[in-house]
């Protein structure tokens, strides 16, 4: 079994994101029959269909009480004991905020290397993984080899496609060992921000407002136009910083990196901090008055007029376009 | 309190990036180097600690000789002191989380606050790797923090997608600053005057024995494909939000 991968997942009451279907339909790719899951928590093993489907050949649930709550201590020092026992040669986590949290504390103590955030990973002549990643905000790819006996990777959410296989996940059982002092750094509480807004980081369509919105009250045009689409909503970081929108909407290289569809800019300019952000996006839709504006060079459509005139109407553009299908 | 905090030097993010002649590293000339803007939250933060509960402030940054720049810059913010771990070459992320371990080491702390990642290769790892090689808890991303002396313990608020996650802990501990933890503040005239006679100890990357075999190597580096000439439509509101809406129906095939 030397040759399999470990793909470490969060779930939620048997729910697992987006990006663990991505993960584990790349590792199947990679390594066909060798994919193990990894959950953690109470009623983990319910997931077990829905990664079995996704191309997990074995699961191990740690379903134990003591990781119904995230330790990041805890958590590395299992999915450690969890690699010595099924000899995995790579480990894949997602890059969202817990497996960034994750991944680098099993890699140091694993003395493996990682390479964070990855946009692509094959398999070289030597059966080795090999990773493409963006660097310096995705203005450079990084072609990336890790020479450690195991490697680990974290995956960058809404890149990978995903493929349902027919298989069911056999249950493992992995004993693991861990005492309380393994626990040092323990999550006590999750705030969820009210909201049933899809994320921007795994939105398909992303509307987002810049300074030429002019005021808070204006992000209503957006909210309705996001509505129609059903898209999450988005902002430059100087709107977020003049508190029109909250911090989670920052877009850009020192906020979120996102790679939905198709990315509507409206009302910003396309600062180099900001193109950061969306360059993984497949679409990139301008709204600008300044037909100067650098989001033109960035865009594959662009508007050029006065946003308050042309987001109404792309709005009543898509809303008849919804009406006919 | 004494808290080391550790600070790379990066090209300012507005820099463009060209690849070098190697095919894998970046062309060096003419970038503005700067402090990795999250390293700036978790100096002011320790500052601010420093403020509250007295002790120590302590800047580690491991490069070649013009780091000496941006650790002289964190002593005009009112650090106390820095340590440049000197050396030339490039290390990967455990590298350099095993060399700013070995200071921590020597230096001892109560606490680390590293950026929570480094925007050049935003690896968003040696936080966390040190706090492996030092045996002590981390959290990442942290947006507040709270310290209790008496209890020896913290209390830290981190990010999630859609969601703030409470940790709580015993420190010595590494914590990694995400934006919007601080404001970061802008040095003081007398304070770039007394910066100039604190001390930067310089340390031989050679002398911190750590492994010279990186375990990550970067063999290309490429710039991202350009993208298409835009189709820009201009005129009538309605017309061209009918004619967006159409490609990007008919010929994009997104909606
Ligand atoms: C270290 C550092 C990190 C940074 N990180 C980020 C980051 O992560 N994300 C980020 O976004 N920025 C970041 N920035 C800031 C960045 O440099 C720009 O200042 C910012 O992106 C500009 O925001 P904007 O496009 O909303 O505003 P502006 O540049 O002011 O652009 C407003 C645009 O709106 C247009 N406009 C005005 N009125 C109308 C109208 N009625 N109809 C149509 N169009 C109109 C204007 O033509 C203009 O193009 C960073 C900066 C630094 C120094
Ligand atoms: N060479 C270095 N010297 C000092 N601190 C560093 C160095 N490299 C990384 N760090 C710290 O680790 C953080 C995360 O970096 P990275 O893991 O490279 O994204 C940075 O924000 C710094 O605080």
């Amino acid at each position: 079994m030397g040759e399999q991968i470990l793909v470490v997942l969060q779930q939620e009451a048997g729910k697992v994101r987006h990006v663990a279907l991505e993960a584990l339909s790349l590792a199947q790719h990679l390594r066909p029959g060798q994919v193990t899951a990894l959950t953690f928590g109470p009623g983990s093993e319910s997931a077990r269909d829905v990664l079995g489907r996704y191309g997990a050949d074995r699961l191990v649930s740690l379903n134990h009480e003591m990781f119904a709550s995230y330790s990041s201590d805890g958590f590395a020092e299992a999915v450690r004991q969890v690699e010595n026992m099924v000899e995995a040669s790579a480990i894949i986590f997602p890059a969202t905020a817990w497996g960034k949290d994750l991944a680098p504390r099993v890699a140091g103590l694993l003395e493996a290397g990682l390479a964070s955030d990855c946009t692509e990973i094959t398999s070289d002549a030597d059966g080795r993984l090999v990773a493409i990643r963006p660097v310096y905000a995705g203005k450079a790819f990084a072609t990336v080899h890790i020479d450690s006996p195991v490697q680990t990777f974290s995956i960058r959410p809404n890149i990978q496609s995903v493929k349902e296989t027919n298989r069911s996940a056999e249950p493992l059982s992995c004993p693991i060992e861990l005492s309380a002092e393994s626990f040092q750094s323990k999550v006590v509480e999750v705030r969820t921000q009210a909201t049933d807004a899809v994320e921007l980081t795994e939105a398909e369509i992303i509307v987002s407002g810049g300074r030429g919105m002019k005021g808070p009250e204006n992000f209503k045009l957006l909210d309705d136009l996001a509505q129609a689409l059903g898209a999450a909503v988005g902002s430059s970081r100087p709107v977020a910083d003049e508190g029109w929108v909250p911090h989670s909407y920052h877009i850009g290289q020192t906020g979120k990196v996102v790679s939905p569809n198709v990315y509507f800019a409206v009302g910003i300019s396309g600062a180099i901090q900001h193109l950061a952000g969306i360059s993984g996006s497949k679409y990139i839709v301008a709204i600008n008055s300044d037909s100067e504006a650098p989001i033109f060079k960035a865009a594959n459509y662009g508007i050029v007029g006065n946003l308050f005139d042309v987001v109404p109407s792309v709005t009543k553009a898509v809303l008849a376009l919804k009406a006919e299908q | 309190m004494k808290i080391l905090v550790m600070v790379k030097q990066v090209p300012d993010t507005a820099t463009r990036i060209r690849v070098g002649g190697d095919g894998a590293s970046i062309a060096s000339d003419g970038i503005k180097w700067v402090i990795n803007p999250y390293d700036e939250f978790a100096i002011e933060e320790a500052l601010q600690i420093r403020e509250r509960l007295h002790g120590e402030v302590v800047v580690v940054s491991v490069g070649p000789q013009r780091v000496e720049e941006a650790i002289r810059q964190t002593l005009a913010m009112g650090v106390d002191r820095g340590v440049h771990v000197k050396t030339d070459v490039a290390l990967d992320s455990y590298q350099a989380a095993a060399a700013l371990a070995a200071v921590a080491r020597q230096e001892t702390f109560d606490l680390i606050l590293t950026g929570k990642q480094a925007v050049d290769d935003d690896a968003a790892q040696v936080g966390p790797l040190m706090s492996v090689l030092l045996e002590v808890p981390q959290v990442t991303v942290v947006l507040k923090l709270s310290i209790n002396p008496d209890t020896q313990r913290l209390i830290a608020e981190r990010e999630l997608e859609g969601a703030i996650e409470v940790v709580e802990l015993p420190y010595p501990a590494v914590i990694t600053a995400q934006r919007g933890l601080n404001e970061p503040r802008y040095p003081t005239l007398p304070n770039i005057m007394k910066a100039k006679k604190k001390e930067i100890r310089v340390e031989l990357l050679e002398s911190l024995g750590i492994d010279v075999v990186p375990k990550v190597r970067i063999t290309a580096l490429t710039e991202p494909p350009a993208r298409p000439v835009a189709k820009i439509l201009t005129g009538d509101p309605l017309e061209a939000a009918e004619q967006l809406v159409n490609l990007l129906h008919h010929e994009a095939k997104v909606l």
